[in-house]
């Protein structure tokens, strides 16, 4: 096990820089998920690490050592790949076997290894199958398995789970989450999802167009986003956001265009008329008649909770309720918003104010 | 609402479909119909000059004159002929040494091509050129280069100072045999190199990746990736190979005749000099008929190769 210290990474293709200086610390046993959309340069970040890419500037140190310029396989490190990467004409032992026996390690070591392996993954069964012979959960344990029997320093995910269907994957989910706890190796996780990445991660950095927007803990993210992207990215579904002015005549509140009235507890200081955007989440919203008035557009219920699809003015918003209500498209709704749990951006710049 | 009349008068259509009924939807039946063009075409064009090849062999035909049936006299014939025997052995050497530095080099070739490079499309197509080229136009080109008086190749090495004479080509049994080899396999390798570049070309960049993390070297992905992934293709590849070469006749015969001595005779060049050119159709025939056993022999190794395959085949067990 070892820290893993990211510092002021860049990395361009031909004259492209699709990482704009990232500097991500990761403490020893810590669970980092990387989490962005398609395109943010999580995936590119990650196999820089495995050293499956260059490093354009900056450096990457696993422990003490920068491994800038280190062969991979000398990085130790582990990978789980998306497509899983088991080598089709190998049995599952020889899969997980395979690093051993390039390192040269003795049969009876290998097949020892193998076995621990595959008991922490319930594999043992499945020991001499091929690939083809398992199902996409088993191939995913076996890629595990692959990794584990290195004992590596840091294991690295990328997108472990995409190819699995919804079911498998919160099984998955679970399972990599308790194998961490076990193990408590170094572990660098990457996802479009950020449900995996909020209920997994001990660390969160939340990546956008080649930049660390935000790091820290799920909660963290998810209470106090630092700009508007990772408060629409974290939380599901998505944070509304209503465009509007800052009142701060005696009380405060943000005023929408075509005038209603948004609660804040505080607000900015001399910061009347100024444009903002106010976020709140699905969640936060409750029916009340000294609410907004809003026309509701489609009504999803999922049994445990309802989502509410309406219109303010013209502003999409979605609302959350625990407890049934009976409405119907085209009927009026008052929603009010929690002012403690509000959000507010500055328009421009979609910085938290 | 109106109830919907159920009642059937009895015995009427409602009962067993005829057997013509039933046979005209059966698809089995209707693909029996649908293959018969293409099967028609084969009995016609290869069954039947088989068929009618090794009954030749049983028979004493000549050009000109039908024959009668002679039993085994042919093969008795041959079994004491030394020539015969002689392009036995050359056809073996000729399609064993060919194959072999075909496959060594196609796959060098392919593995190559398989890289990141400038030009790589470019580079792909120059290496299909002598694949595309009639073989009698190459092998005229091949004919200048290994001529006795105006060989480039004896040329450029008196000019280096490397020989003082003329290198006798294509006069020499020893020089002739390399020679011919040695054009087979020009025309040879842009086959084995383009299919096994397809071959390399479906296995995963991912699992190569993943080996290298594993520790692999370049030499180990190839020994335990590369090399047991592509083993199917190089099966057919191979098969395909062994079979062209071991049936070679226009390029020896545009070169060599069989000559000198007979020391480039293969069993095709020698099965078309007795059947055609000397006329006696039987015995030809029963040269050409003896290659059939070698020829399976090369396919239920490649046939028998590829069952081995376990994890391939992905039984569920």
């Amino acid at each position: 096990m070892s820290s893993v210290q990211i510092r002021d990474v860049r990395k361009s293709f031909g004259g492209f820089e699709v990482l704009h200086g990232v500097t991500i610390p990761i403490e020893d046993g810590e669970f980092v998920v990387l989490v962005g959309p398609s395109g943010c340069g999580k995936s590119t970040l990650l196999r820089m690490l495995a050293g499956l890419e260059n490093i354009t500037s900056g450096t990457i140190s696993i422990g003490e050592r920068v491994v800038n310029n280190v062969q991979p396989k000398e990085r130790d490190i582990a990978m789980v790949f998306q497509n899983y990467a088991l080598y089709p004409h190998m049995t599952v032992a020889d899969n997980m076997g395979f690093s051993l026996k390039l390192r040269g390690a003795r049969p009876e070591d290998i097949k020892k290894g193998v076995a621990r392996a595959a008991e922490i993954l319930a594999l043992t069964p499945l020991l001499d199958r091929y690939p083809r012979q398992l199902s996409g959960g088993q191939r995913q344990r076996v890629a595990m398995g692959r990794a584990i029997v290195r004992d590596p320093q840091v294991f690295l995910f990328d997108e472990p789970l995409s190819n699995l269907d919804a079911k498998l994957r919160v099984a998955m989910r679970t399972e990599i989450k308790e194998l961490h706890q076990r193990l408590k190796t170094t572990t660098v996780y990457v996802t479009h999802d950020q449900i995996e990445a909020m209920t997994m991660a001990d660390k969160i950095v939340v990546m956008h167009d080649g930049i660390v927007e935000q790091m820290g803990s799920p909660l963290d993210l998810y209470d106090k986003p630092d700009n508007q992207f990772v408060a629409g990215f974290i939380g599901s579904p998505a944070m509304n956001f209503l465009n509007g002015h800052l009142k701060s005549n005696g009380s405060v509140y943000v005023e929408t265009d075509n005038g209603a009235k948004l609660p804040l507890l505080t607000a900015p200081a001399a910061s009347d008329g100024r444009p903002v955007v106010y976020g709140v989440r699905p969640e936060h919203l409750e029916l009340a008649s000294d609410g907004i008035e809003a026309e509701v557009i489609v009504v999803e219920p999922t049994g445990s909770e309802t989502q509410i699809v309406a219109r303010i003015g013209t502003q999409d918003i979605i609302a959350v309720f625990r407890d049934r209500h009976e409405v119907n498209p085209g009927e009026k709704i008052h929603l009010r918003p929690r002012a403690s749990a509000a959000h507010l951006f500055d328009k421009d710049t979609g910085r938290r104010l | 609402m109106s109830t919907i009349q159920t009642s059937m008068p009895p015995g009427a259509a409602m009962g067993e479909p005829s057997a013509w009924a039933r046979m005209k939807t059966n698809r089995n039946f209707v693909a029996l119909w649908f293959m018969l063009p293409a099967a028609a075409f084969l009995i016609l064009f290869l069954a039947y000059p088989l068929g009618l090849g090794v009954w030749m062999s049983f028979t004493d035909e000549k050009i000109g004159r039908s024959g009668v049936f002679v039993g085994l006299e042919n093969y008795e014939w041959l079994w004491d002929d030394a020539i015969f025997w002689l392009s036995v052995f050359n056809t073996l050497l000729y399609t064993i040494v060919a194959s072999a530095i075909k496959f060594a080099i196609g796959l060098y070739l392919a593995l190559l091509l398989n890289r990141h490079m400038p030009f790589k499309a470019m580079i792909r197509a120059i290496v299909l050129i002598p694949f595309i080229v009639p073989t009698v136009l190459s092998a005229i080109a091949f004919w200048w280069i290994y001529d006795a008086q105006f060989s480039i190749i004896s040329w450029s090495l008196i000019k280096l100072g490397l020989i003082t004479q003329n290198i006798n080509f294509l006069g020499d049994t020893s020089w002739a045999r390399a020679s011919v080899i040695i054009a087979n396999i020009w025309r040879g390798v842009p086959f084995v190199a383009i299919t096994l570049l397809a071959g390399l070309q479906t296995v995963s960049p991912s699992l190569y990746e993943a080996a290298t993390l594993d520790g692999a070297t370049s030499w180990q992905r190839f020994r335990y990736i590369t090399y047991p992934l592509l083993t199917p293709i190089i099966a057919v590849v191979m098969t395909f190979s062994v079979l062209f070469t071991f049936t070679d006749f226009q390029l020896i015969w545009a070169l060599t005749r069989g000559g000198p001595v007979n020391a480039t005779h293969l069993m095709a060049t020698l099965s078309y000099q007795r059947g055609i050119i000397s006329g006696r159709l039987g015995e030809g025939a029963a040269i050409a008929t003896a290659m059939i056993p070698f020829l399976m022999a090369a396919i239920a190794i490649s046939w028998f190769g590829m069952q081995r395959r376990k994890w391939q085949q992905g039984s569920d067990q």
